[in-house]
């Protein structure tokens, strides 16, 4: 098939490009949220290991 | 029951960490090449179908990921049981990380579903067996996501989360059932005509192609979520102080 | 001194009932709550007989659950709140029996009157004189089924600040079958058609609940209660 019937998909262009649209967004919201949520947690360890770490050798 | 050591060892957070590290580049990327080829095989070489069209194309999307939805509770339940038998706590990381991939799954097939309904039916929603069954399964998902958020105590929300999780099981074949029924003595003879005709060659394998790079993604979303999680619920050991250590370098 | 099982489940049972008969105000509450939502439809709707017949078994088995949710707060709370359900778990006599003898209290109180009261909706309703056995017997084999699984949505509740909302979510997926087959068992009925299968459906589901439910709820609330 040609670029533009590939786009325009007989007609169907909306109802089939939003499925497709929706499915990438919903999929990338899933593989990166974990990815971001790490990259948060890793963060938020460090400092609480850093506090630690100086309440102890404070004592 | 007791289960052999090697079982306990191997599904020690830790070892479970370092693992899933190492398989999550293979699962991504044989994902995304086998999601390419399978949208290569559906959207441009399979030919349109006699009577939907260029739309049944939404079929390659709105039907892995209803299998998906199920597939992903089933997971989440059986996790959720070896969570409660046998207190691994990598079962329960598991349970509670599967839930939203599951929902978003459950919403996608529910979403497509609509997209497909309406240049098919033209209704945006049709009281349909499936698709009320779907939006049901998406209810079971939140209530599960509602109940380990509103529990403080990881190990508590997970023993809750596995009743409910195994609650909805059982319940799942009578929902499934009830609706079915329900939905057989109001229906239209017009609704469900395509699953019964059997699935031409040419959109059967971009349609398997796509169930089985959705399973992949599952796999890989799943194991990154899980090693978070992780991280989190063993704060207090020494394997996660150096991991972050060494990830600050 | 030590007692058996079954005078435990009895003594439980009694206790319970001549807890609510103390409060017996308290219990009017989900019957009225029950009466009002069957009314709320014709007047929202219309006050037309056929339109309100046909919608009949539906509207009032969707009182019946909402009034049956509502209701499911005192199964448990009172006796969370004042320990007594502590000393429950700690007995030695087998947890789901001892949940069992306080659910079918719960229903006796709750779900039990519901059933009294559905001739009167089906008035309200304009349901026929066989629509409205029909529905009693429904709401027979049904209302049990609300009280058995809305007990494991509320022990796994019970221990949380806001858990009403959340219970609702939890609770009523699980009740739609029960609302099918019961409502649609009446519908059938008042088209003539046979209802042998449905009832032995519903008779079925009743059946499971039983066996399963105080398991899963005993389960539920020792984890609520750690």
């Amino acid at each position: 098939m040609t670029l533009s019937e590939f786009f325009h998909m007989g007609g169907y262009a909306f109802y089939v490009w939003m499925s497709y649209g929706l499915a990438l967004v919903v999929l990338l919201a899933i593989f990166f949220g974990p990815m971001i949520a790490k990259k948060q947690i890793l963060k938020e360890l460090r400092m609480k290991y850093r506090q630690q770490e100086k309440l102890d050798n404070g004592n | 029951m007791k289960l052999p050591a090697i079982v306990h060892k191997f599904s020690s957070p830790r070892n479970f960490y370092f693992m899933a590290g190492r398989l999550i580049p293979w699962l991504g990327w044989s994902c995304l090449i086998l999601t390419l080829t399978g949208l290569y095989y559906g959207l441009i070489d399979a030919p349109p179908d006699y009577q939907q069209g260029e739309s049944y194309r939404i079929m390659f999307i709105h039907v892995p990921s209803a299998w998906m939805s199920m597939f992903i509770y089933m997971v989440m339940a059986s996790a959720g049981a070896i969570g409660l038998i046998w207190r691994i706590k990598l079962a329960d990381i598991v349970a509670y990380s599967s839930a939203p991939i599951g929902a978003a799954f459950t919403f996608l097939a529910l979403a497509t579903g609509a997209l497909w309904g309406k240049p098919m039916w033209g209704a945006w929603w049709v009281w349909d067996a499936r698709l009320t069954s779907e939006l049901i399964l998406l209810f079971l998902y939140l209530g599960f996501i509602a109940l380990q958020a509103s529990i403080e105590d990881p190990r508590n929300a997970a023993r809750a989360g596995a009743v409910l999780a195994l609650v909805g099981v059982v319940n799942i074949p009578i929902i499934h059932y009830s609706v079915e029924w329900w939905s057989t003595l109001h229906q239209g003879p017009t609704v469900t005509k395509f699953d019964k005709p059997s699935i031409h060659l040419s959109m059967l394998i971009p349609l398997l192609m796509m169930a089985v790079a959705f399973k992949l993604f599952y796999a890989t979303s799943l194991l990154m979520r899980a090693r978070g999680e992780v991280l989190k619920r063993e704060q207090n050991s020494r394997w996660v102080k150096e991991v972050v250590e060494n990830d600050a370098k | 001194m030590e007692t058996t099982l079954s005078s435990a489940f009895w003594a439980l049972l009694k206790r319970d009932l001549m807890l609510a008969y103390r409060h017996r105000n308290e219990l009017l509450n989900p019957l009225f709550f029950f009466i009002l939502v069957v009314m709320l439809f014709p007047l929202g709707t219309t006050p037309e007989k056929q339109l309100l017949m046909t919608m009949a078994p539906g509207v009032i088995w969707v009182a019946a659950l909402l009034a049956s949710m509502l209701s499911l707060d005192t199964l448990f709370r009172a006796d969370y709140e004042d320990g007594t359900l502590e000393q429950i778990l700690l007995s030695p006599h087998p947890l789901p029996v001892l949940v069992l003898a306080k659910i079918i209290g719960h229903w006796l109180v709750t779900g039990f009157p519901m059933i009294l009261l559905a001739p009167l909706l089906g008035v309200f309703m304009y349901l026929p004189g066989e629509g409205i056995v029909t529905l009693m017997l429904t709401l027979i084999l049904g209302t049990p089924v609300l009280s058995l699984v809305g007990a494991i949505g509320m022990a796994l509740t019970v221990g949380l600040h806001r858990g009403g909302m959340l219970l609702s979510l939890l609770v009523l997926p699980l009740y739609i079958p029960v609302l099918i087959f019961s409502a649609n068992t009446v519908g059938a009925d008042m088209a003539d058609m046979t209802i042998k299968g449905q009832l032995y459906f519903l008779s079925a589901m009743l059946v499971l609940a039983i066996t399963l439910a105080p398991v899963a709820t005993a389960a539920a609330l020792r984890i609520s209660l750690e």
